[in-house]
């Protein structure tokens, strides 16, 4: 039977996992609802925003808080390169070649930075104490970056809810031919969609670097459950992507402590093909 | 179209001969690249029965996974002979198939709700292949019995590549001859008819699940077969290079860039990808460890970006509009 302490401490660790997954869940979501192109590299950019930060600190000798705020930049640059190279030209195309455009995307930034900084693992060393609760050992490391994802997730909904450019963005993605009419533009609105996706994607990078090491494949780790999340929370729907990420994590979390770490992730995708049959348009959608 | 067919022969006909062509000393390597175009180009082609009618699926690795798994298992733990091996790695395989099949057509699941549920299956059978490593011995891979004897039909094994280069030639057409099959079909209209819109085809009296089951378990059984042969004519199973979501976006990039909706477009991309993979890893050797794969990344952004409907299928549809436009024709499928 296994010590119950491990199972409290699985929980634990799901939900900090959680807290950087609905993170990423949520950039992508949003671009997705908004532009409507489902960017498969879009983790791939977090591997850059990592190797972004690493390098400011370790070569050049920025404090990490620094560094960590020109991840922020560098996501927001990234994603506005992607869109104006990658999404413009492919905007009018089959769902299938923009999926394939993104597709090509991932192969070139992982082995670009392989053939840049090969495949060794890079990591900050950021050692800060380990807390402990109850018998729980918690890293104080990914408790800050948890909180940290909380707070830009906040940022993130003050900003498409409190402001003009948020509403017109969120009046896009629920009808994308009016929101011409009302006198915005749609292509400006995209750049901004594309450039707070990427700064999520930053801010994800960030907190995912002090945590560990990165190497050419980090994001490409998480990029299938990523998507999963998002479509489990319902595409676009920011609120069910968040809660979502949650529960994948869970699952992840507690499986890998009962079984082994791949069968948590089998655990999940199934739960996740299951459910797709069950609810297509996500766990939190109205049935029409 | 006697020309092409002329052509074709004589296409046919210089392939055939390749092996007996006195290459000199690169002549075992120039057959190596060669046999994976064909076998690449079978498993294209299997994918592309599914990917031409709206059925977009990214988690053909997941099939080709069974299918050399479950070859080259059967036959290191079982003694089981290649021949019934791959014949039963194709009923699981299809079976399983069927199994993910149905409630996707029963519960209407299209569209970028397909490709996500397909890669989600992709990854539960890497996933799985990784987890059980007693048996499959997880992400090193496994590799094939040898049979003792240098050439051996029972076990499929073989000292002389060239051999496998005719196995391969055989499968590769065997695979067209399937995709000529579909398109001269009916199937091939209601198929074309539910690719657009599954209501109407409903309407009309297409019966719909039954078609998209029939062409998933096609697509799916030739694909186990590809991977079979891929395992066997390797000798060497992984889950990164058999499975997941790593091969299965390599087989609908090389279909993509080849063109989906012309009979030789898979062939005329896997042959690209692969013949410029191998040409950049040979320039480069082991100078620019990357270089390769970040300009193969690079030129399918711009391939997807400029040539939409692939490269042979560009050229087929301007043949075809230059020949056609005195008498009109069917327009083009973009």
């Amino acid at each position: 039977m296994l010590d119950p302490i491990f199972l409290l401490e699985a929980v634990v660790n799901g939900i900090l996992l959680g807290g950087i997954l609905a993170l990423l869940a949520l950039g992508l979501n949003l671009i997705f609802g908004v532009i409507d192109i489902v960017w498969i590299a879009y983790v791939d950019l977090v591997t850059l925003c990592m190797y972004g930060v690493y390098f400011l600190v370790s070569l050049y000798g920025w404090p990490l808080w620094l560094a960590g705020l020109a991840g922020i930049g560098i996501g927001a640059l990234l994603g506005v390169l992607v869109h104006l190279l990658i999404i413009t030209p492919i905007l009018a195309s089959p769902p299938i070649n923009q999926l394939l455009a993104t597709g090509g995307l991932l192969f070139f930034i992982q082995s670009a930075a392989t053939l840049l900084w090969s495949t060794d693992h890079r990591s900050l060393r950021v050692s800060l104490p380990t807390l402990e609760v109850g018998g729980i050992f918690i890293s104080f490391t990914r408790l800050l970056a948890f909180g940290l994802a909380i707070l830009a997730m906040v940022a993130l909904y003050l900003f498409l809810t409190r402001t003009y450019t948020g509403t017109a963005i969120r009046a896009v993605s629920q009808d994308r031919e009016a929101i011409a009419l009302m006198g915005a533009r749609p292509q400006r609105l995209y750049l901004v969609t594309s450039a707070v996706g990427g700064a999520m994607a930053g801010v994800a990078g960030a907190l995912l670097i002090i945590q560990y090491a990165v190497h050419p494949y980090f994001g490409g780790a998480f990029g299938p459950l990523t998507f999963m999340i998002c479509v489990l929370g319902g595409l676009g729907n920011m609120v069910g992507a968040f809660a979502a990420a949650f529960i994948m994590a869970q699952v992840i979390s507690v499986g890998g402590v009962l079984v082994s770490t791949e069968m948590g992730y089998v655990i999940a995708f199934v739960i996740f093909i299951v459910l797709m049959f069950v609810r297509p348009g996500g766990i939190f959608a109205r049935r029409a | 179209m006697s020309a092409a067919r002329l052509l074709g022969s004589a296409g046919l006909v210089a392939l055939a001969l390749v092996p007996l062509l006195p290459l000199g000393p690169a002549q075992e390597y120039i057959w190596h690249v060669i046999i994976q175009i064909f076998l690449w180009s079978f498993v294209g082609n299997a994918w592309s029965l599914m990917g031409r009618f709206g059925l977009v699926s990214l988690g053909h690795g997941a099939f080709l996974g069974m299918g050399a798994y479950a070859t080259v298992l059967l036959w290191n733990f079982y003694g089981m002979t290649p021949w019934a091996g791959a014949g039963l790695a194709i009923v699981i395989t299809v079976a399983f198939a069927l199994v993910v099949a149905y409630p996707c057509s029963r519960f209407q699941v299209v569209g970028h709700y397909f490709g996500l549920v397909t890669l989600a299956v992709g990854e539960v059978i890497r996933l799985l292949i990784v987890a059980e490593r007693d048996w499959t011995g997880g992400s090193l891979g496994v590799t094939l019995k040898t049979g003792g004897a240098a050439s051996d039909w029972w076990t499929l094994q073989f000292a002389d590549k060239r051999v496998f280069y005719y196995v391969g030639l055989a499968a590769w057409l065997f695979g067209l001859w399937v995709w000529w099959r579909v398109d001269r079909s009916m199937a091939r209209s209601a198929m074309e008819a539910i690719g657009e819109d599954e209501t109407a085809a409903a309407s009309v009296g297409i019966r719909v699940a039954r078609f998209k089951m029939a062409i998933t378990a096609l697509s799916a059984g030739l694909t186990a077969l590809g991977g079979a042969l891929l395992a066997l004519y390797l000798a060497y199973a992984n889950p990164d290079s058999l499975a997941g979501i790593g091969v299965s976006l390599r087989i609908v990039f090389a279909v993509v860039l080849g063109g989906m909706y012309a009979l030789l477009g898979p062939f005329v991309g896997t042959a690209l990808t692969i013949a410029l993979s191998e040409y950049l890893r040979i320039y480069f050797g082991i100078k620019l460890i990357g270089i390769a794969e970040t300009i193969y990344g690079l030129l399918l952004i711009v391939f997807i970006i400029f040539l939409p409907a692939g490269i042979y299928g560009s050229i087929a549809q301007a043949v075809r509009r230059r020949l056609t436009r005195p008498s009109g024709g069917l327009p083009a499928r973009a």
